[in-house]
Parts: structure tokens; C-alpha cells; sequence
């Protein structure tokens, strides 16, 4: 074992740390976003919706996740150039760079995966309650925004820890299509410095580290949010 | 639109045509996914009862198994075991004397995917078995049961309706999970996707049609597992 390739790409390591997080934290906010309607329209949406839904949560579930990236990147990437309105607007910058498509194939993962749980969550919330609400004049979107769906998120709330956690296990399939997060750097690291144990030694405990902070967050949050009697 | 749909012909099954190309893929999946699923299930066992019934040193090694492997992502895992894996085996073989052997991707494979499996199939079984009552197991003992048959005769049909959704989200795990090892060159359906499409340059296609495979394989599992746990299930209650 050797160790000496550590100092020299130590900033390599704390940027492909800062970009994990990224990918990490626009996911879930993108994905928590989609999956509150997708959970909803299953419950209480017009049938056709509903169906589309479910569609979408078995689509995604039922793939593999490392498919869909490539799919969108390769597949949809090849078909943009040859559009040349595309080619030609303010978007192309961005549709050129891979980041953000693994943001937007992760997202939709965590929506697919969240919006299952999403549904649940909203079908676990006592009949007496909205009807209690229905009953003090409350409308379909008062009612919405002040006990169905904050009593949701309560619900969900421990669930959340673990898509954290199954999120982060799934950023590094971005570097298949060249993100430089902390696996791609100790791509870039085994490649360079030709160790094969070390490099991926250090990502493992960096990605432990990673996920520990994930699970004592989530704990602090626990304790500080009131849980339903 | 065109463009999209120009290029059937590279999905045929003749000359020039990926058709049996990816069916092979698909074959391969299935062989690795069926060999990991069922070498997890046996780790995933022989855990449980090991976490349950185990000395202090048995259950502080399997948790730090299980810790781990649930921490670190699979495609890290899968590298570190599949390096660490093939580079153990080949010098077990020259201390013994015996030349390096060349490991087939396929039994490397499983042996890494069944390793990630067998931790998560260890939580799934050890939950179920916490469901079977204490008494059903106390009257096996007054009978003379030994710990074996108890377990085969009460534990596990006890505990196989309890297990079954867990199993079977496992089993959806593993198919996908093969797609991994095309990073190790193991040439199973997501990678020969990637050659087929980058010959072709058919990229979207390509991709939509493993998608769609994958998707069948989900479809067909979800229905064979539904069935056998309703027959699992039989004589209880329905869920709803």
C-alpha cells in the first residue's frame, strides 16, 4: 500500500466532495418537488392522472437507474445536435455539460422511488381530520397546504433519511458519463497513479463518512421536529 | 422523428443485426441476477440466525458487514470486491504453487453481487423471523425438535409471507444491479447496449429498447412474486 498520491490530489478529493453534495442536495430538492404531485394526483387526481403516475413510479422503479442516465445523456445528448433551434439558444451551454443530466436523471429517480411513498403517505392521514377541516370551511387548497400535506411530511419524514442515503449510493454512475464527483476523481486517481485498493479505499471511507453525517443529521432533525401523538 | 425511428434494422436478429446480441445480454443478466439472488438468500440466512442466535463475536462481525456494505455505494463495492476479489484468489493460488487462473466474469459476477445481497437479505430475514410467535417455537422444542428442523419446519414457512415483499424488492435490486458490472467489462445487457449503440450510433434507440427489457423482466417478476405470496399467504387474512 502506498499513500504518497494522498496530499497531491487532496483538492481534487474536496472538490469531487463538493460536487457529490451538489448532485446530492438538487436531486432531492427537484425530486421531493415532483414526487408531492405525483404521490397526490394517485389519491385524489382525475383518473387518467393517476394512471400516468403510476406509470412514471413503475417506469422508473422497474429500470435501472444506470439506463436511464445513459439514455438520457448518450440517447437524448446524440438527438439534441441535430436540432439546430436547440443548438443555436442559451440552453445549449448547459445541455452540452453532463452535470446536468445526472442531476435530472437522479431527480427523477428520487421522484419515482419518493412518489410511491408520497402516496402512501397521503392515503395514512386520518379520514377525521380532512373531514374536520372540510367541515370548518376550509377549501380543496387551504385544506391541502394546512393538515394534508404537512401531516404527510411528518409521515414520510424517517423515510427521507434513507433516500438521502440510497441517493448518495447512486451519484457515482455519474462518472460513466464524465462528472468528476469523488468516485470520478479516484477514477482519475487509479488511472493516473496506477494503485488500484488505495484510491477506492479512500472514496469507500469518504463515502461512509458521507453517509454517517447524513444518518446523525437526520437524527438531530428528528428530535427537533414534534412527532404526531 | 425520423431519425429516431430510421434505424429498426440494427435491432434485427440477421447479418449486421444487434437482435441476438442483446438477447444474449439479457441471458447473462438473468444467469448473474438468479446466482447472486440465491447466493444472498443462503448468506442472508445463515446472518439472521447468525445475528439471533450468534456469539457477542459473530453478531459484531456480521453488523459490521451489514454497516458497510449498506454505506458504501455498489459500484464502489463492486470494484474494491471484484480487484480485491480476483487479486486473493490468484495469490492463494502462486503461495500454493499453481499458476494465475483467469476468474470468468460470470462467477465473479455473482460471488460480488451475491457479498452486497447477502447484507441486505440478512436485515430482510432476520425482521421476518422476528414476527414468528415464541410460543410456536417453544412447542416445536417440547417436542423434541432439533434447532435445524425447527428451523425447516417452523421458522422459515412461518416467517415466508413476512419475508416475501422484502425478497422480492431485492430481487428487483439485483436485476438492476447487474447493469454495474458493465463498468468491470462484464459484457451482460447495459453494456452490450453501449457497444451496440456506439457501433450503430443509434444511441437513443439503443438505450429505450434495454430499458424496455429491463422493464419486462420487473413487469414478469412482480406478478410471479405476487403470486407466490399469495400462496404464501394462504389461509391468513388478505392485506389491502
Amino acid at each position: 500500500m502506498q499513500w504518497a498520491w494522498v496530499a497531491e490530489y487532496f483538492p481534487n478529493f474536496i472538490d469531487g466532495i463538493v460536487i457529490t453534495l451538489k448532485m446530492l442536495g438538487l436531486s432531492i430538492a427537484i425530486g421531493m418537488a415532483l414526487a408531492i404531485p405525483i404521490g397526490l394526483v394517485q389519491v385524489t387526481g382525475p383518473r387518467w392522472l393517476a394512471m400516468l403516475a403510476r406509470a412514471f413510479c413503475t417506469i422508473i422503479r422497474g429500470t435501472p437507474l444506470l439506463i436511464q442516465l445513459w439514455l438520457l445523456y448518450y440517447g437524448l445528448g446524440s438527438l439534441f445536435p441535430l436540432v439546430p433551434e436547440i443548438r443555436n439558444s442559451f440552453l445549449w451551454p448547459l445541455l452540452r455539460d453532463a452535470f446536468p443530466y445526472a442531476v435530472l436523471a437522479f431527480s427523477l429517480s428520487v421522484a419515482g422511488y419518493e412518489g410511491e411513498i408520497m402516496r402512501g403517505a397521503f392515503k395514512g392521514v386520518p379520514k377525521g381530520e380532512l373531514e374536520a377541516a372540510r367541515a370548518f370551511g376550509m377549501s380543496r387548497f387551504t385544506l391541502l397546504r394546512r393538515i394534508w400535506l404537512p401531516r404527510a411530511l411528518q409521515n414520510v419524514l424517517p423515510t427521507l433519511a434513507g433516500e438521502f442515503v440510497l441517493t448518495l449510493k447512486a451519484t457515482p454512475l455519474a462518472a460513466t458519463i464524465t462528472v468528476f464527483d469523488v468516485y470520478g476523481v479516484g477514477t482519475l486517481v487509479r488511472q493516473e497513479t496506477y494503485r488500484v485498493y488505495e484510491p477506492l479505499l479512500v472514496v469507500a471511507g469518504i463515502y461512509l463518512c458521507l453517509t454517517a453525517l447524513i444518518v446523525l443529521f437526520f437524527r438531530w432533525l428528528e428530535q427537533r421536529i414534534p412527532r404526531p401523538a | 422523428m425520423e431519425t429516431l425511428f430510421a434505424n429498426w434494422h440494427h435491432l434485427s436478429f440477421g447479418d449486421g443485426g444487434w437482435g441476438w446480441n442483446l438477447l444474449r445480454g439479457l441471458s447473462s443478466t438473468l444467469q448473474i441476477a438468479l446466482g447472486a439472488y440465491f447466493l444472498g438468500l443462503v448468506i442472508g440466512l445463515l446472518g439472521a440466525v447468525g445475528k439471533r442466535d450468534g456469539s457477542r463475536l459473530t453478531r459484531y462481525l456480521l453488523e459490521i458487514y451489514t454497516t458497510l456494505i449498506r454505506a458504501i455505494p455498489e459500484l464502489v463495492l463492486i470494484l474494491l470486491l471484484y480487484y480485491a476479489g480476483t487479486g486473493l484468489v490468484n495469490q492463494l493460488m502462486e503461495s500454493m504453487g499453481y499458476r494465475p487462473i483467469d476468474i470468468s466474469g460470470l462467477v465473479a459476477g455473482i460471488v460480488v453481487l451475491g457479498i452486497v445481497q447477502g447484507a441486505y437479505s440478512i436485515e430482510v430475514i432476520r425482521g421476518a423471523m422476528r414476527v414468528v410467535p415464541r410460543g410456536q417455537l417453544e412447542a416445536a422444542e417440547a417436542f423434541g425438535m432439533g434447532r435445524w428442523m425447527i428451523l425447516r419446519r417452523i421458522t422459515l414457512p412461518a416467517m415466508l409471507p413476512h419475508a416475501l415483499p422484502g425478497l422480492s424488492n431485492l430481487w428487483l435490486i439485483v436485476t438492476k444491479e447487474t447493469a454495474l458490472l458493465s463498468v468491470v467489462g462484464f459484457s451482460e445487457l447495459a453494456l452490450t447496449t453501449r457497444q451496440a449503440a456506439g457501433a450503430s450510433r443509434a444511441y437513443f434507440m439503443f438505450f429505450l429498447v434495454a430499458a424496455c427489457l429491463y422493464l419486462c423482466v420487473s413487469l414478469l417478476s412482480n406478478e410471479l412474486f405476487r403470486r407466490l405470496e399469495k400462496r404464501a399467504r394462504r389461509g391468513q387474512p388478505e392485506l389491502n
